[in-house]
């Protein structure tokens, strides 16, 4: 699955797509692989404040539990409800329909100091390497 | 994101399926010092596997289970008397041909380990036990039948073992053996050509709840590569796909078998456990029995239920479990989604007076509190062989 150009990726395997002072986050392609099945999503409430490298929410499959980091700092302005009877949309459309929660940023510029596309790509490389060794 | 997978460190061991594993893109996990598929995603994924076992059949490489054999020295009844002193069930009610689960214990009356029992012949036994567990529970037996005439011999690595689990394990399986299998009740087994491998051993018994049946055949490359092909090949026109660990783990769950260090361990009593069925104290004494005797007097502080949660969250191992108060009364010992039930499941243990079912449990999720409630276990009851249409109408 390629990874869209105009996101920005953190180590942790999210992502952010920032329109305007809005940013859409998720978890990667690769992210949804490694999980397995998701069954189960827990998210933010709308209002609440997330921080910048801490966990803001969680995303489980039958075998694993995985907490998810926040990309930037901001407030919550929308959670993405229908992952609570749908979490399969994370594996199916991780970079789209499995949006996580949308965030007022508090400052855009932490956006800058996450990978873009490429950078990632690499990453994710150098990481399966690291695994098959 | 992070992942929680225990990251892969050199010098894992390996069964001799591992490069199939590999080659199907299995997602390989380190299980107690082994490299194991935890799934398949490109075939099926856990829950895909979960279901081909409790609807069709799936296929499980668990080489990585220790084989132990005990026989009989120069008197009759030898080994007999040694596995009598060794395993809490009672191995003189096995006929040749027979086996049962049982498990060795400490003299606390706690676990050594869980094991079936085979009785191969007249003098002969074989215990199958636990990967983790192995080289302990082989200095366990030498050390435990010195005083026995017998003959223990660590017979692991000499057999790669596959479980052909669910409803259609049978008809697969049939197909490449000579052994008539419909004659084998569960819990019995017999040996046969399989593949064209003379006397291979072929046990109805498996880790899933589902009918279906485990085979022990030599552990060279090329064989365990080609009965793993056949089994592939027969199981086809019935969907067969590899099933990880991790479907494993889901469907033995299910039907509340016991996992070592979970469920049982070191610092759990056969009673707490709920084993007491496969526990013959009557049988006459066996390593744990006074210990277990004393306990029984003293009356029991824990004991294992299952569990369903009420609200939204999964309960998983070792997270706490608090009463209406708040205040922590046990503990999961193991808790997942169930993929059968769609429901978030678990076994815990709890005071004796909270096991009633329908007795709110509060588990500690992150942050929050999540009820559940105590409910009947096995979680899952594999259904009774279809009655044939006739017969269903006259009842």
């Amino acid at each position: 699955m390629a990874y869209p150009a105009n996101y920005r990726y953190t180590k942790e395997h999210e992502w952010v797509d920032v329109k305007g002072d809005v940013a859409a986050i998720g978890i990667t392609d690769y992210a949804q692989h490694e999980l397995g099945d998701v069954v189960f999503v827990e998210l933010p409430k709308v209002g609440s404040k997330i921080e910048a490298g801490k966990t803001f929410g969680t995303v489980e499959s039958v075998k694993a539990v995985s907490d998810i980091y926040a990309p930037a700092s901001g407030e919550v302005v929308e959670a993405n409800e229908v992952l609570h009877n749908t979490p399969e949309k994370i594996n199916t459309d991780p970079h789209g329909a499995g949006w996580l929660i949308k965030v007022r940023l508090a400052n855009s510029a932490e956006i800058k100091s996450l990978m873009d596309a490429a950078a990632y790509e690499a990453y994710i490389a150098s990481q399966s390497k690291e695994a098959s060794a | 994101m992070e992942s929680v997978t225990t990251p892969s460190i050199t010098e894992l061991r390996k069964t001799p399926l591992n490069a199939v594993h590999r080659r199907l893109g299995a997602k390989m996990v380190n299980f107690g010092g082994w490299d194991m598929p935890v799934e398949y995603p490109t075939t099926g994924g856990l829950v895909a596997e979960h279901k081909a076992v409790r609807s069709s059949v799936g296929v499980c490489d668990v080489s990585h289970m220790g084989d132990i054999r005990i026989r009989s020295g120069r008197t009759q009844g030898g080994a007999l008397s040694a596995v009598q002193h060794l395993s809490m069930n009672d191995a003189s009610k096995l006929a040749i041909g027979q086996a049962h689960y049982s498990a060795m214990l400490y003299p606390e009356g706690t676990f050594v380990d869980d094991v079936i029992v085979h009785r191969l012949g007249e003098d002969d036994y074989l215990l199958v036990i636990n990967a983790g567990t192995r080289e302990k529970d082989v200095s366990w037996v030498r050390e435990n039948t010195k005083g026995f005439d017998c003959v223990v011999e660590d017979f692991s690595d000499a057999y790669t073992q596959l479980a052909i689990q669910g409803p259609r394990a049978l008809e697969l399986l049939q197909k490449l053996t000579d052994a008539n299998l419909g004659v084998i009740k569960n819990y019995w087994f017999t040996h046969g050509t399989v593949c064209g491998l003379k006397n291979i051993l072929i046990a109805r018994t498996g880790y899933t709840g589902e009918d279906g049946f485990e085979i022990y055949v030599p552990s060279d490359l090329a064989t365990s590569e080609m009965v793993w092909n056949k089994v592939m090949d027969a199981g086809s026109e019935f969907g067969i796909i590899p099933c990880g660990l991790g479907a494993r783990n889901t469907l033995r769950l299910e039907a509340k078998m016991a996992l070592y260090g979970h469920e049982i361990s070191d610092n759990i009593n056969v009673w707490e456990s709920g084993l007491d069925r496969y526990c013959k104290m009557e049988k006459g004494d066996f390593i744990g029995r006074a210990a277990l005797e004393r306990a029984k007097t003293a009356g029991l502080t824990r004991a294992l239920v299952g569990l369903e949660m009420v609200d939204r969250g999964i309960a998983r191992d070792e997270y706490c479990c608090c009463d209406e108060s708040g205040e922590v009364i046990g503990v999961v010992t193991s808790g997942s989604p169930s993929p059968t039930l769609c429901k978030n499941i678990a076994l815990a243990y709890v005071p004796p007076t909270m096991t009633a079912l329908g007795t709110p449990i509060y588990v500690q999720i992150r942050t929050q509190k999540c009820k559940a409630q105590v409910v009947a276990t096995p979680f899952y009851k594999r259904p009774k062989k279809t009655v044939a249409p006739q017969a269903a109408a006259n009842v």
